[in-house]
């Protein structure tokens, strides 16, 4: 056999709910096209029962997450840049199929995304709790927490990018997320999901939905078990109905600034403290 | 046998040790030695100028290990200028991004080669192997990792201030963690920009330039890390030296004041971290199995050699008896020998000069009426090996309770209120650590409050994370290492 007779493998684009690759419970899929109109792939089109699976195991995953010590989260998101680095190619490819203009640099950024937010992991605390002088004998300080549970709505511009600018600063500080990828370039976070599968990253912490961001964005922003969501991805007319729906639980809703996303104006330790909440603790002071 | 030797027999008490344990040596098929090493000057491995070497041992076995390069005023100048030349080339213009990408791939070998390390440092210093390879090798690892966090940075740690690299770092650290202590100095001098000359211990040199074929291979650019062996002088070099923008010491407080004398009105930047005697103060309500346990830590960890060590403890009176006669019985179960066995909880001592000193001030406080403890216990017959040894009825002006031993050999007072803990654990020159044993928080924060010493550990004892700031207060040093706090040294800052 010659390589010209030889027959790719072709992919098949899966969702990532609880370290595990589903297709969706639905038996739904939608067609994926290149820039040049190419068909490449039908993705999972996730269901409301799919959302909330992934809900589950990211609730379940948080504390497991949020419990491991800081360097020990930095050491694994730095093995997600790691992992990224060796299959640069692929996603460099898919980043062409989704037509960004320069696929080489949108995969560097990427990785040194997930480099810069590793550091973060055991300086936030440091950087941005506090002791704070009261005027008692008590000692009173202030630490960062996660919030628990994220939504994150990946952005259609940037599909690479975008989403690990939301993503690495959300689950840095221990939460643990559900992103919904880019309806119409899910490729590179399909990619992505397979990095971190292998990355040491515990199964649940990152779930990765492919779907229609319409039908699915209700229904995240309106989840009672999701704490905080990004709505960086949803289309600005359906940003005010998104919110609302938030309400019940009272979410935490956080979108991007609008900065260049090659900048490092788009990085910033103010990402991860936005997904975190503030503890004060007071104890005596005396013999 | 030495008088010292003789009366520490005569003070045996009759106690069997407790458990018999199989002999269960770390192999050294992992360490491959080369018999002699060049000084680590602009990424190669070159011969000294001086033209002088020597040798390096084992402390357990006496056996010679490698050669190692005598760096002579010349040497030094070399490194000095290949650092400042590397500093204007290249370095201090590389993005902090990128310099992190160096420091992470330093961490990261360390991590492939751990084992490697581990045994190499129990071969060159004595410390046992469970210490090089539970301690220093995952702590000089996440000291880098932690570092090249803050490369890329430093302008939120240091808002308004636009932090800039100082220059040429000239770098002198001790021997009783060689390699953590390479660590604590170059991971934060290259995460700022700086281009360093470290000095290593005389007697522990070779993880060192262990560190330096990582350095190769991690590809830093050729003379932003440059490592030079030597004794004293060397150092003393190296801090006179006119191109040297800084100075960073750990080691003994008389060498620190020498150096401070060294560097006034040159302009040059100083850290010191220095000597120790630290209290360990335990209340009646402590909880003794604990605080038994974080007292022999304190003390016995790396043989004493450890500037932080718990040196002195002060036992609230009522409950004196019964933690003593507990230490006694834990002091029975350690295993004093051969550091490369797995078992072993008290290695050599790192050097016969080391061994002396503490042999003489061990006689001083015998011979100033303080009462010596020790186990039964049977020492190597080569080597350098000192028993762990407790003094009770131990006063205040008593040498012991005075001077750093820096070796097994724990002081014990006794006190009756908090406020009289706090005056007696102040009552010293030095000011680096402390430590609490009760279980009121209430207390804990108090006793905090009031003493005067770098770092307090409450209920746990010589804990070290490279987030955690480290360092002395009075004569203990100036600066600190460690946290966001340990970048400030290395950088010009405005405002």
């Amino acid at each position: 056999m010659t390589t010209k007779q030889r027959v790719p493998v072709r992919r098949t684009a899966k969702l990532f709910v609880a370290g595990e690759f589903p297709r969706s419970e639905s038996g739904r899929s939608y067609e994926v096209f290149a820039q040049d109109g190419r068909l490449l792939a039908r993705a999972a089109r996730a269901s409301r029962k799919d959302l909330r699976d992934a809900v589950r195991a990211a609730r379940a995953a948080h504390p497991g997450w949020a419990s491991k010590t800081a360097y020990n989260r930095g050491q694994i998101l730095y093995r997600v840049a790691e992992l990224m680095e060796g299959r640069r190619s692929q996603f460099e490819a898919e980043l062409a199929d989704a037509g960004a203009r320069d696929p080489r640099r949108g995969v560097d950024a990427s990785i040194d995304r997930w480099v810069w937010y590793a550091g973060w992991a055991d300086k936030i605390g440091q950087l941005l709790g506090s002791t704070n002088p009261v005027a008692g004998p008590y000692f009173n300080f202030t630490i960062p927490e996660p919030t628990g549970v994220v939504g994150i709505v990946g952005p259609p511009a940037q599909a690479l990018l975008g989403l690990v600018s939301r993503l690495a600063p959300a689950i840095v500080s221990g939460n643990a997320a559900v992103v919904l990828a880019s309806e119409p370039t899910p490729l590179p976070a399909v990619s992505l999901a397979e990095v971190l599968a292998t990355s040491d990253v515990p199964g649940g912490v990152v779930n990765i939905l492919t779907g229609l961001t319409e039908e699915l964005v209700p229904w995240l922003a309106g989840h009672m078990d999701v704490n905080a969501i990004d709505v960086t991805g949803v289309p600005p007319a359906d940003l005010a109905e998104a919110e609302r729906l938030s309400a019940e639980n009272v979410k935490r809703v956080v979108r991007a600034r609008d900065v260049e996303p090659f900048s490092d104006e788009a990085q910033s330790p103010y990402e991860v403290t936005a997904l975190m909440e503030f503890k004060t603790v007071w104890h005596p002071m005396g013999e | 046998m030495t008088d010292i030797a003789k009366k520490a027999t005569s003070a045996l008490e009759e106690r069997e040790p407790v458990w018999q344990y199989a002999d269960a040596p770390e192999s050294t098929d992992i360490v491959r030695l080369e018999p002699r090493y060049g000084l680590f000057i602009g990424g190669e491995f070159v011969d000294p100028k001086s033209g002088t070497w020597f040798e390096t041992i084992s402390p357990a076995t006496e056996e010679t290990l490698a050669e190692v390069a005598d760096a002579g005023p010349e040497d030094v100048d070399l490194a000095v200028r290949t650092a400042r030349k590397a500093s204007k080339d290249r370095w201090r213009k590389l993005p902090g991004s990128q310099r992190a990408k160096y420091l992470y791939r330093i961490a990261r070998q360390l991590q492939e080669r751990a084992r490697e390390f581990a045994v190499l440092e129990t071969m060159n210093g004595g410390k046992p192997i469970k210490e090089s390879r539970d301690v220093d090798l995952p702590l000089a690892a996440a000291h880098f990792f932690y570092y090249a966090g803050w490369a890329d940075k430093l302008d939120y740690a240091f808002p308004n201030r636009s932090p800039r690299p100082i220059g040429v770092a000239g770098q002198i650290i001790p021997w009783n963690f060689p390699l953590l202590m390479a660590a604590w100095k170059i991971a934060p001098a290259l995460a700022t920009g700086n281009t360093v000359v470290l000095k290593p211990a005389e007697t522990t040199p070779l993880t060192a330039l262990l560190l330096a074929q990582v350095i190769q291979e991690a590809d830093l650019p050729p003379g932003v890390v440059n490592i030079i062996t030597g004794a004293g002088e060397t150092g003393a070099y190296l801090v006179e030296h006119d191109d040297v923008d800084k100075i960073a010491f750990t080691g003994s407080t008389e060498v620190g004041k020498v150096i401070r004398r060294t560097v006034a009105g040159s302009g040059k930047r100083l850290t010191l971290e220095l000597g120790g005697k630290a209290a360990n103060i335990a209340f009646e309500d402590a909880p003794l199995d604990q605080a038994v346990e974080g007292v022999i830590n304190g003390i016995f960890f790396n043989q004493g050699h450890v500037c932080c060590a718990g040196s002195r403890l002060l036992v609230q009176e009522p409950v004196f008896e019964p933690l003593l006669e507990k230490l006694k019985d834990r002091l029975q179960t350690l295993r004093v020998g051969n550091p490369l066995d797995k078992n072993t909880d008290i290695g050599a001592i790192n050097s016969r000069a080391q061994l002396s000193k503490i042999e003489d001030l061990v006689a001083a406080g015998v011979d100033e009426g303080a009462e010596m403890y020790q186990p039964a216990c049977v020492l190597p017959e080569r080597g350098f090996w000192f028993r762990p040894t407790l003094f009770t009825n131990v006063s205040q002006s008593h040498r012991i309770a005075r001077e750093e031993i820096f070796g097994p050999v724990l002081s014990i007072l006794t006190f009756r209120t908090p406020a009289e803990a706090v005056e007696k654990a102040n009552n010293t020159p030095y000011g680096l650590s402390a430590g609490i044993w009760t279980e009121k928080g209430s207390r804990i924060l108090w006793m905090a409050e009031r003493l005067k010493a770098g770092v307090v550990w409450a209920n746990t004892f010589n804990r070290f994370d490279p987030a955690s700031p480290f360092g002395g207060y009075k004569e203990s040093g100036f600066g600190r290492e460690g946290g966001l706090h340990g970048l400030e040294p290395y950088l010009e800052l405005d405002g």
